[in-house]
Formats: structure tokens, C-alpha cells, sequence
């Protein structure tokens, strides 16, 4: 399934008013998705993953909110479309997880009519028999022992890590053909964690869905995606290939994002590298790079660091948003990540 | 389930048993002597010692109590055979100012009281939801600026106040009705619309209110649950949204609000029933006081106490049909 991608976002941008000015949450950003594919989005929080998840599903609602650019899916403009026919895509071909299974399940409902219904809506005409089966079916793949009994439960009763496999079996009942995962498991114990990442990995391989992943957690992203985009205030520095992004990081906020992890083989290695300093207000960006307060290979006054935005240009395989040379970069990269 | 309910039964039936028995005392500590009211005018302490024994006043507090308690399962009477009083059960005493029974009393009263609070009740959780849904869904526009408005005054003007007006409005300055006159609802069911009609207005207009808020910002929060949110991801429409998910959760805290209201009302509406005349609890609880008419007080407060009691343990079921996570607990 080459040729054009399943979800093409061009020039997203998403900004909220509130009493502080106009929050511009996502400033610009352009992604595809190929069938199939697996990608993550990763960044600090308040850098615009989620918002510009929420802006794919049109979930970012409030009569504050200001979205434009285009959502192309499978070539339809999502962002065009009504509101009938928005829904219509969502939960079918589209489908979300949230961060949070304790909140994310309708408490009042038992999880098997909650499975149910999300096959209901896009599917009004199945008998029950049929949705009873869908629903077990669902419940079976995600690896809830007991399904027939468990169906009549009410999430309270499950664990959190039931609970997001339960949210996953809703999200799956309809074979959507992009399924968009946000923080999946960042409200979950690590082992749990691990889990989930291996569902998520395993109904990836078994039904050819992309997954739309986004993650504050590099661990999260070696271990599932084949693509990253790295996101800062609100826009892409970096989109390459998960190899790339360990091995060969091409933009300084991605080398600062990798040396604030600490993974097992690098025990005993000192300490963990915060970056220094805070991410910019999306109210009020600075000129130029929105990265140059924090970054450590900034070009000083009067530079194109200081002045214009740089913009996402090809670096090998990937494309990453940078002033500085990419000889330069790389260098200077070396002589500090090692 | 059965276990709450048993349990919760049993914990209504002792409530019940300590309301009355406190209820009781404080009666006898009331530093009236209950006799010397039973004569008036004619009193001399030969009469008073009389119907002190008669009406068994003479006896310890705890006997005094174990007899009330007897009467309402087994009838009471008051006084040797001749002149004798007999009420039949549940006996929760016996008048000596109006010489009758008190249940008689109450049972005359309560039908009024019923009639108000059912037709006020109904208004007002359809006016209160229902604007504060409106409210909520057209948030910071002119539907909820109004049902704000309405709510903020019907807050601060009081009962008597708003059933004057009305009073005042529909009978004087427009006269398109007479001055309320309670019938019995199967004597005539227009008759008995057409004089409650205003106390349930007011009523509703008051109490209303609180629930136009309460809805609102309980619609609003729950929008702003994840699950609401997820229900949208998965292709839920709007309305379904809002009926389904938002209101369920919004309603079951109003709920038991709305229990505890409606058992207040029913104990009497005290002012409201003064306003328009109705004969009911409320007017009879009042009447009992300004005339020291003790066993008609405590039996009043007896009945707007089981009112109370019992409407806690039915919104505690409900709620754990509503909510399944209390279901468990």
C-alpha cells in the first residue's frame, strides 16, 4: 500500500483564546500517516500532541477554539466536513484511546453494552446476537479473561489496566484504519505499561491499523513506532525514522529530550540531563526559534536563530527544523551526546 | 442489592424510633404543664389533676412514651368508661384543645399537603432541569443569562413573598381566579387544580431555582468528563451524547437533593400554606403551636420526621440503582 497516505494533515493549526491572549497550540503542522504505519508524536506537555490528536478527531471543542489547515483522511477533508459526517468517521475508521481509563469509561454503563455501542452506532442494523458477539470477540483479543462473565461488568470493577484494554476493545470493534492513541499509558503502573504497549503492538500486527501514538515517553516510542515527530511549542523540529531519532538526532531539542532518559544500559552513566530552562508560552513565542532560549547551540542576537522560524528541511532520511548547518549540527551533537 | 436494602430498612426503622422517643421527651421538658392547657377558663386544680390522670400525664416520661407508642399500633383511650376517649390505631394522641383524635387531625391535613407538594414538585424539577439544561447547552448566551436571571431572583425572593404577589396579581389586579379554595381532589379535580395552581407556581418558582443552578453546573462538568468525550470519539451523536451520558451522570446527585426537598414539603409548607389558606400539615403544625396544643406538635413533627426518614432511605436506593459504583460499596 504505497502511493498517498491514509492521513495527510497540511498546515494544522489550533489555537484557543483565553483571558491571557490567544494560546497558539499548534502552529503549523504537517504529518502523514501510511497504512499500517506506526508513528509517535512526542514532546513536553503543553507542546501540542494531544491538541493536534484532538484536532484529527475535531475533539478540540469550545467556541474559543480556532482550527484551520486540512486533515486529509484516505482523501476526504475532515476538516471540511459536517458535523453528521465527521461522526460518522469517528469510532469507524478512526478510533481513540485516551490517557486515562479510570475516567475515560462511562461509569454508569457496563462495559459489554459500552462495547456494544460503539459497534451500534456505526452499525444500527445488527442484531443483537451479532453484537453480542462482536463485543466478546472484542473483549477476547484485548485479553480480559472470562469475557462472557465480564461483559456484564461495570468498569469500576476492573483494574486500570483492564480498564484501557477495555477502552482499546472499544476502539477496535469497528476496524478502524487509524487508530489514534493518546498517552495510552502514562496513567498506568510501568509493568502495565509494558502490557498495553504489547496489545497495542500485537493488534497493530494482526489487523494492519496505523497507530497514531503520542507520548511524552521515549521508551514508549523505541519500543512501538516505526516513525517519530518531535514537537515543540506547538509545532514539528523533527520527523524521522525511530532509528534515526537514537542514533543520529538531528535537532538540539531532541538531543536534550534523549539525555533526560534513563534507560537500563545506561546505569551508572551520571545523572539524568534535564533541559534547562522552561518551554516558551504559547502566548507569547519568541522571535525567531521558539527552542533558542533553551538551546545550547544558539547563534546569538541578531542570527537566524533570533529572528526567523526556521523551518522543517531534509536531514538524510528525516526532516528536522533547524538553523544551524547540518555538518554543524551533527558535530556539535557528537562532541555533546557522547 | 438485598443486603443494602435490608440493611438500609432497618437503619430507617431505628432513626424512626429515636426521632420519635427525643421528640417525645422534649415534649415533657417543656416546662408547660400540659394538664392546665386541657381547661382553659374553668380551671381548678381538682379539674387539672383530673385530666392530668385522664389524659395519663401523671405517669413517668418513659410510660408516658411506651403508652404512645402502644396507641399508634393498638389505639388508645383516654379516661374511666364513661367519659371515656377511645382513638383508634395508630393513635398518636388526642387533642384537648379541638377534642379529637390527632390522626384524625393529621389525616384531614395531609391529603392538602399532598396535593401541594406532588404539583410543586413535579413544576419545579421540570422547570429547574429543564432550564438548567438549557442553561447549560446555550452556556453565556441569552437562554442561560435568562435562566440565571430567573434563578438568582427566585433565590432571593422569599416564599410569602412571591405567593403575596401572585395572590395579588391573578386575583386582584387581573382577577382571572377566585381567591383559592381547597376541594378535594375527588370532590372536584378542577376545583382542586384550579386552587392549588398558584401555591404550586410559587412553590416552584422558589424552590426551582436551586435546581436550575444545580443542573447547570452539573450538565457542564460532566461535559467536561473524559468519558463524555470518549463517547463523542466513538461516533455518538450530540443528543444521544446529552441524554445518555451527561444527564445520567448530572441527575444522580440532584436526586437526592431533590428526595430530601421533596420530604421537607411534605412535612409541611408551612408558609406557603398560610399564604393560600390550605388546610394541611404546614397550617396545622403552626395552628398547634400558637395554641399549645402539645400532642398535636409532636405528632406533626413526628410525621415531617418520617417524611424525612423515609425519603433518605428511598433516595439512598435510588441512588444505588442509579449509581452502580455505590451499589458495591
Amino acid at each position: 500500500m504505497s502511493g498517498s497516505p491514509l492521513l495527510s494533515v497540511a498546515d494544522l493549526r489550533v489555537s484557543f483564546t483565553t483571558p491571557d491572549g490567544v494560546v497558539r497550540a499548534v502552529d503549523g503542522v504537517s504529518f502523514d500517516v501510511r497504512a499500517g504505519e506506526t508513528i509517535g508524536i512526542v514532546g513536553e506537555s503543553g507542546s501540542g500532541k494531544s491538541v493536534t490528536a484532538n484536532a484529527i478527531m475535531r475533539l478540540n471543542f469550545g467556541e474559543r477554539v480556532e482550527t484551520s489547515g486540512s486533515i486529509l483522511f484516505d482523501g476526504i477533508d475532515l476538516a471540511a466536513l459536517d458535523d453528521e459526517a465527521m461522526r460518522r468517521h469517528r469510532g469507524s475508521d478512526i478510533a481513540m484511546v485516551f490517557q486515562d481509563p479510570l475516567s475515560a469509561l462511562n461509569p454508569f454503563a457496563r462495559v459489554g453494552a459500552q462495547i456494544g455501542e460503539a459497534y451500534r452506532i456505526h452499525h444500527p442494523k445488527a442484531p443483537k446476537s451479532e453484537i453480542r458477539e462482536v463485543v466478546l470477540d472484542s473483549l477476547q483479543r484485548v485479553g480480559i479473561p472470562e469475557p462472557t462473565k465480564r461483559v456484564r461488568s461495570y468498569p469500576h470493577e476492573f483494574s486500570g489496566g483492564m480498564r484501557q484494554r477495555i477502552v482499546i476493545a472499544m476502539a477496535l470493534v469497528n476496524d478502524p484504519r487509524l487508530l489514534i492513541a493518546d498517552e495510552p499509558t502514562t496513567a498506568l503502573d510501568v509493568t502495565v505499561q509494558a502490557q498495553i504497549l504489547e496489545l497495542v503492538q500485537r493488534i497493530q500486527a494482526e489487523s494492519g491499523t496505523a497507530v497514531l501514538l503520542i507520548t511524552h515517553d521515549l521508551g514508549v516510542i523505541a519500543e512501538v513506532t516505526e516513525r517519530v515527530l518531535v514537537m515543540y511549542a506547538g509545532r514539528v523540529v523533527e520527523d524521522t525514522s525511530v532509528n534515526d531519532v537514537f542514533s543520529r538526532p538531528s535537532h538540539p531539542y531532541t538531543l536534550g529530550l534523549l539525555g533526560s532518559v534513563r534507560s537500563l544500559d545506561s546505569a551508572g552513566r551520571g545523572s539524568l540531563r534535564a533541559i534547562p530552562g522552561a518551554p516558551p508560552s504559547l502566548v507569547n513565542l519568541p522571535q525567531g526559534c521558539a527552542f533558542r532560549p533553551r538551546c545550547a547551540f544558539d547563534l546569538g542576537e541578531g542570527s537566524a536563530c533570533a529572528t526567523t522560524v526556521p523551518v522543517l528541511s531534509e536531514v538524510g532520511a528525516g526532516r528536522s527544523a533547524c538553523h544551524l548547518g547540518v555538518e554543524v549540527r551533527r558535530h556539535l551533537i557528537e562532541q555533546v551526546g557522547t | 442489592m438485598l443486603y443494602f436494602v435490608v440493611r438500609r430498612t432497618i437503619f430507617a426503622v431505628v432513626l424512626l424510633i429515636a426521632v420519635s422517643f427525643f421528640t417525645y421527651v422534649l415534649f415533657a421538658a417543656l416546662p408547660t404543664d400540659p394538664a392546665a392547657l386541657t381547661c382553659g377558663k374553668n380551671c381548678t386544680p381538682e379539674v387539672i389533676e383530673r385530666n392530668r390522670v385522664r389524659l395519663g400525664y401523671d405517669k413517668p416520661i418513659l410510660e408516658q412514651y411506651g403508652q404512645f407508642v402502644k396507641g399508634i399500633f393498638a389505639g388508645r383511650t383516654y379516661g374511666p368508661e364513661p367519659v371515656a376517649v377511645h382513638c383508634d390505631a395508630p393513635s398518636l394522641g388526642y387533642s384537648f384543645k379541638r377534642h379529637e383524635c390527632v390522626t384524625d387531625l393529621i389525616t384531614r391535613s395531609l391529603p392538602v399537603t399532598i396535593s401541594l407538594s406532588i404539583g410543586a414538585f413535579v413544576l419545579w424539577m421540570v422547570l429547574g432541569i429543564g432550564l438548567g439544561v438549557v442553561a447549560a447547552l446555550k452556556r453565556n448566551r441569552w437562554p442561560d443569562r435568562a435562566a440565571t436571571a430567573f434563578s438568582v431572583v427566585g433565590i432571593s425572593l422569599p416564599t410569602f413573598f412571591v405567593g403575596l404577589l401572585a395572590v395579588l396579581i391573578f386575583t386582584i389586579w387581573w382577577p382571572i381566579m377566585d381567591f383559592p379554595r381547597y376541594t378535594g381532589f375527588l370532590d372536584n379535580p378542577w376545583k382542586w387544580a384550579s386552587a392549588l395552581i398558584l401555591p404550586w407556581v410559587t412553590l416552584a418558582i422558589v424552590s426551582a431555582s436551586t435546581y436550575v443552578r444545580l443542573t447547570r453546573n452539573g450538565v457542564i462538568e460532566t461535559m467536561n468528563e473524559e468519558f463524555v468525550r470518549l463517547g463523542l470519539a466513538k461516533g455518538l451523536s450530540r443528543r444521544v451524547l446529552i441524554v445518555k451520558y451527561v444527564l445520567r451522570a448530572a441527575l444522580v446527585p440532584i436526586v437526592t437533593i431533590a428526595g430530601l426537598d421533596f420530604a421537607a414539603l411534605l412535612g409541611g409548607a408551612v408558609i406557603t400554606e398560610s399564604v393560600f389558606n390550605l388546610p394541611g400539615l404546614g397550617k396545622l403544625a403552626i395552628a398547634a403551636v400558637v395554641d399549645s396544643d402539645l400532642p398535636v406538635l409532636v405528632a406533626t413533627t413526628l410525621v415531617s420526621a418520617a417524611f424525612i426518614v423515609v425519603a433518605n432511605a428511598v433516595v439512598d436506593f435510588c441512588y444505588g440503582f442509579l449509581d452502580p459504583r455505590v451499589r458495591d460499596a
